[in-house]
């Protein structure tokens, strides 16, 4: 049975979490076929991951540690991994929806003519077949997507949509060392600098997380507690329609009926009443976190999770934690 | 310096979609379609760079014969050229068979930089932009903030994890754009006139070269067998906390352990 491969992502010479969560499902999927669960690692001086890998479900560990892998460039990271998959012709490879697995991946998939299903939330299989759940049109649909043909097929996975793999102390695995051959590659990118940086404010219509406001907040001064929070969840601000008539916010804030429509992951709805006109433009969210003093208000019939209280003391302690659960990773 | 658009025609975001109750697709009547955000501050960057360096900004785009709109949008902000990729045989084409066929019809240009938005807000693949720079044998550079454009090279940041890097690329590459990498203008009235008149030259699969088997649905590796409408909400439950801390530490455990956002 062909192999089933993970991506393995790390920095600073650590496994990110979801390399962790891709082993777990990579190790289901494996199970159910009765196939080798391998990791691919790629870096230089990457040799002591291979055993929490193995910890985390890996049988068999691939290392590409070579020099030109030191740092992420697209076309030294296109070739190994091309070649790794070429000479071992994995059946499917888990890639890691991050920054550069989406940088990655889709050019791996042109070079091989592999099939590539990205934002993946959910793999399993037909029969023979690799099955995909995807979301599309900025939440607002779902798609199935099949995988064509004999592979390998390449999925890229987001975060923190599977729990990461247990740690079974003890477990080892096959280690490999892949021989890449680098002569004529051209690589025609070069880092010049890494810094960290805050998150920048994200487009309504495309957040994940909205935070937004109604007459609770009582006064234009109030948004800033609204600003602060979605500044610590990387989120967007909007409004329901009064503060908007208000003068309270531009009119590009308003979501509802005359407003925009949003789908976000999470929309935190802080001293709306929830007007049907309001209700029209937020109900795609996947969740409904309400923070509202009325116990009557409208909102909490759709809310997933419904705060009875007075927000003007709730949003500046939920801003603690938020930062201190951020801190403490 | 001569830049390659890519762009794509999408439903609006600020529309709600429906799913056909068949699940083969989304109801398509009474959309508004739209020039794809992203691709708007990709047709923005290659206008300024125009304006700086000189040279041609040419729209390339694949799709239905409506999608001449997106391009006459390109077109009033600016852009001196569009190319519609239009093509039956490319229904049930991949990503990939996008790609290519973009690849062809730019191959046939004179170009030092092709961007593309970071994806397109209706399949938010991300897929066509890195397949396109394999095809078209040049480096890449995906979802950058910031684009500066020297002596055979660029300069660009780019988001990732945390923080941010700063990457030197040669050129020719293809970059594709984050939308806070700048402010794209309007339409000027002038701008749409002209847009308006001009020519839209359409290619088809065999004007670029290309059979079904390269670029339609049977080069097709994914195929989207159905779609869904999201999914529902689970029944929630409304809490009276004993005090505001208390209020506060919920909220963040929902967002942590159900909405998995923190």
């Amino acid at each position: 049975m062909r192999e089933i491969w993970v991506l393995a992502d790390h920095a600073e010479g650590q496994l990110r979490r979801i390399t962790l969560e891709l082993l777990g499902k990579g190790r289901a999927l494996a199970d159910a076929r009765g196939a080798r669960l391998v990791a691919l690692v790629l870096g230089h001086g990457v040799e002591h991951l291979a055993s929490p890998l193995a910890e985390h479900g890996a049988d068999g560990v691939l290392l590409a540690d070579h020099p030109m892998l030191a740092s992420y460039r697209v076309e030294a990271y296109t070739h190994a991994m091309t070649e790794a998959i070429r000479e071992h012709r994995p059946w499917a490879v888990l890639v890691p929806s991050t920054a550069n697995g989406r940088d990655l991946a889709p050019r791996v998939a042109a070079r091989l003519g592999a099939g590539i299903v990205t934002d993946v939330e959910d793999l399993w299989t037909e029969g023979e077949q690799l099955m995909a759940r995807r979301p599309m049109y900025t939440r607002k649909a779902v798609g199935i997507v099949a995988f064509v043909g004999e592979g390998p097929h390449l999925a890229v996975v987001l975060p923190k949509v599977f729990p990461p793999a247990d740690r079974q102390e003890g477990r080892s695995a096959e280690v490999r060392r892949l021989a890449v051959q680098w002569e004529g590659v051209p690589v025609r990118t070069r880092e010049v600098e890494r810094r960290e940086v805050r998150r920048e404010r994200v487009p309504l219509t495309e957040a994940e997380i909205v935070v937004s406001g109604g007459r609770g907040l009582r006064g234009p001064e109030n948004f800033a507690l609204l600003e602060e929070l979605a500044a610590e969840l990387g989120a967007a601000v909007g409004s329901s329609r009064p503060p908007v008539d208000s003068g309270w916010v531009p009119h590009d804030y308003e979501i509802g009926q005359t407003g925009k429509t949003v789908s976000p992951t999470v929309y935190i709805a802080v001293g709306i009443s929830g007007a049907p006109q309001h209700l029209a433009g937020m109900s795609g969210s996947k969740y409904i976190v309400a923070i509202n003093k009325d116990p009557n208000a409208p909102i909490f019939q759709v809310a997933s999770l419904g705060v009875v209280g007075d927000l003007f003391e709730i949003v500046p302690r939920l801003v603690e934690v938020v930062r201190r659960a951020k801190a403490s990773g | 310096m001569n830049v390659v658009v890519c762009i794509k025609q999408v439903p609006d975001t600020e529309q709600p979609i429906r799913v056909k109750p068949d699940g083969s697709g989304i109801e398509e009547q009474g959309l508004n379609w739209i020039l794809n955000y992203y691709d708007e501050h990709a047709v923005e960057e290659a206008l300024r760079l125009r304006e700086k360096h000189g040279g041609t900004v040419t729209v390339v785009c694949v799709g239905p014969p409506r999608a001449t709109e997106a391009i006459r949008t390109a077109l009033a902000m600016g852009a001196d050229e569009g190319v519609l990729i239009s093509d039956p045989l490319l229904e049930g084409a991949d990503h990939l068979g996008l790609a290519r066929a973009l690849a062809r019809a730019i191959q046939r240009l004179t170009w030092d930089v092709v961007l593309c938005g970071r994806l397109a807000t209706d399949d938010n693949a991300a897929v066509v932009g890195p397949a396109l720079a394999e095809f078209l044998g040049v480096p890449q550079a995906t979802a950058i903030t910031r684009l500066e454009v020297g002596e055979g090279m660029a300069r660009v940041e780019r988001e990732v994890e945390g923080g941010a890097e700063v990457l030197e690329v040669q050129l020719p590459a293809v970059f594709t754009v984050e939308r806070t990498i700048n402010e794209p203008r309007y339409p000027t009235l002038p701008g749409i006139m002209r847009a308006k008149r001009q020519e839209i030259r359409t290619l088809t699969l065999a004007d670029l070269g290309l059979a079904p088997s390269e670029a339609g649905a049977q080069a097709a590796r994914v195929r989207t067998v159905r779609f869904d409408p999201p999914p529902r909400r689970e029944a929630g439950e409304v809490i009276r906390p004993e005090n505001p801390e208390e209020a506060a530490e919920r909220i963040a455990a929902f967002l942590r352990d159900v909405a998995k956002v923190l």
